[in-house]
């Protein structure tokens, strides 16, 4: 690794059906929140990152043009970095790069989308090329519930018992959203109402899959210079973790992922972690499906694979759990695509930092921000310490 | 919010054509005459479907054609149940993973054959690892929808 990094503030919107705001409007919603959190104003960032998902999300290319006023990047180096749905986690570990490398000391990362203006899912299937995967993976939702009955039938769960720890997931997070003011669906549900409502892919439900959400966040890094000299409370980036794999769904195993099972090793390695379970505090997995949520579990060696759904219903990544996981809602509750990877990071440092209000973890010293991106292709973890 | 705010309604309409290329040309050539092809890599020796130009992992170029089993075994499914904008396949429609006899990789691919109107009834007949078969259009035009699906031996 190279030099220490820091988060020292983060700003989020109220995500939803924001109709309210243009989407220039909603971007700058969350840098005025970061510098309000700071105390910084333009002039001290060095240099911008943001990213979104494809612009047909939108309709508009090359939206960091469009949002350079709103960020606050004229006259500044500005990057872009995408990579579908870990986009957020892509942006956030361009700035910790930036940073880290010495060439810039304060960098603002930005992440936003506005998926109600557009047709998500018909966006999200021009990820696969027309001329083979796109007839059969029915957007997110497909490819994902395909990797979740493959998981299922590999371990020979009974689908009774996945569908219980799917229902326990769906309501806890949905339970957990109404105490982070920023969430998009708040809604009391139980377990009778998650196994029956409707199928969406099975065997995902609609209320085990995330909303179409709007929204942003932004996230500012600093080197230790100016967390010393700011003295502000930071969340350090202890480890980063990135892998990708081939393109094609039916290339490589999806239950036991190598993208998700490398990119946390990586992460842990660079942060001295051998037990993430015991030492992990907390952790904000990217979890936009209820199933894929318990798969990421078993990478990440949270527990053994196949064991996640005992553990589940046990109570143990409740936020009175072992492992906290989601403890905002998640991706569950609250997804504009572009931002929701920063979003995971904002909550990690928030937590961190003691300042993630009535969701916060108490104590929280060591915190797992992820996300995962494209048909099935990508994951990104970044690991922060209220100790360097 | 006590004011509807006003919108603009858009609408971006793009043509494309895509070049397949030698390798994507031969592979749906083949389709054309109800043959699946792939390829075998020189270095992992793995039979790799659809046929590619080089190895995703080994990065060298495929070398010996095959053709590949129409039959092979359920490794996921999943039942499509809503609809999206300008979606290709029309829902209901199960998506799938087969391996096909003989090949190294997941082919990806609907799973038809069956009455789909009731889920339920889907359930009590799609298992993991059952065999399924190729069945091929009458109407074929070198493209990935001239199998209509695999349907269930
Ligand atoms: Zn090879």
């Amino acid at each position: 690794m190279g030099r220490p990094v820091a988060i020292i503030g983060v700003g989020q919107t109220y995500h939803g059906r924001r109709m309210d705001v243009s989407y220039p409007e909603l971007v700058r919603e969350a840098v005025m929140a970061v510098f309000k959190d700071t105390g910084l104003t333009p002039d001290d960032i060095d240099g911008v990152v943001s990213g979104t998902m494809p612009s047909m999300m939108e309709g508009i290319a090359l939206t960091h043009f469009y949002f350079a006023d709103a960020m606050q990047a004229v006259g500044k180096p500005i990057m872009k970095t995408e990579t579908c749905g870990s986009t957020g986690v892509s942006i956030a570990q361009t700035a910790y790069y930036w940073v880290s490398s010495g060439a810039a000391d304060l960098v603002l990362a930005v992440g936003h989308e506005k998926m109600n203006e557009g047709n998500s899912q018909a966006t999200m299937t021009t990820v696969a090329e027309p001329f083979y995967q796109r007839y059969f993976i029915s957007g997110a939702p497909g490819v994902f519930s395909m990797q979740s009955q493959m998981w299922t039938a590999r371990y020979g769960i009974p689908e009774e018992k996945t569908r219980d720890a799917a229902a326990f997931i769906s309501v806890t997070h949905h339970d957990d959203a109404f105490d982070n003011p920023y969430a998009h669906i708040k809604l009391k549900v139980s377990m009778e109402d998650v196994k029956n409502s409707r199928i969406i892919t099975y065997p995902v439900r609609l209320l085990d899959v995330c909303p179409n959400s709007d929204g942003a966040c932004a996230v500012i890094f600093a080197s230790e210079k100016m967390v010393k000299k700011l003295k502000k409370k930071p969340a350090w980036v202890r480890g980063v973790g990135y892998r990708g794999e081939e393109y094609f769904f039916g290339d490589s195993d999806k239950v036991v992922w190598e993208a998700a099972i490398q990119a946390a090793q990586q992460a842990y390695d660079q942060a001295g972690i051998r037990n993430p379970r015991k030492e992990l505090d907390v952790a904000e997995v990217y979890n936009p499906f209820t199933f894929q949520e318990m798969l990421f579990y078993e990478c990440f060696g949270f527990c053994e694979l196949g064991e996640s759904p005992d553990l589940v219903l046990k109570g143990t990544f409740t936020r009175k759990g072992e492992l906290p996981c989601d403890p905002s809602g998640g991706t569950l509750c609250t997804n504009p695509i572009g931002a929701t990877g920063l979003i995971r990071v904002a909550e990690a440092a928030l937590q961190v930092t003691g300042k993630a209000g009535a969701h916060q973890i108490p104590g929280a010293k060591l915190a797992l921000a992820h996300a995962m991106g494209g048909v099935d292709q990508f994951n990104g973890i970044m690991i922060l310490g209220s100790e360097l | 919010m006590t004011k509807e705010f006003r919108t603009v309604k858009t609408e971006i309409r793009l043509p494309y054509e895509l070049a397949y290329g030698e390798t994507w040309t031969r592979f749906f050539d083949g389709m054309q005459e109800k043959k699946i092809y792939g390829n075998t890599c020189p270095k992992c020796n793995r039979v790799l479907v659809p046929a590619r130009a080089f190895c995703p992992r080994c990065f060298v170029d495929m070398d010996k054609w095959v053709e590949v089993s129409q039959e092979g075994t359920l490794i996921a499914w999943s039942y499509t149940n809503y609809k999206y904008y300008g979606m290709p396949t029309e829902p209901p429609f199960i998506g799938a993973l087969i391996r096909l006899d003989g090949t190294d990789v997941n082919f990806l691919h609907l799973l038809g054959g069956i009455d789909l109107s009731n889920f339920e009834e889907v359930r009590k007949i799609v298992k993991n690892g059952m065999k399924l078969k190729a069945v091929w259009s009458d109407d074929r035009k070198a493209h990935i929808m001239d199998i209509k699906y695999f349907k269930p031996v």
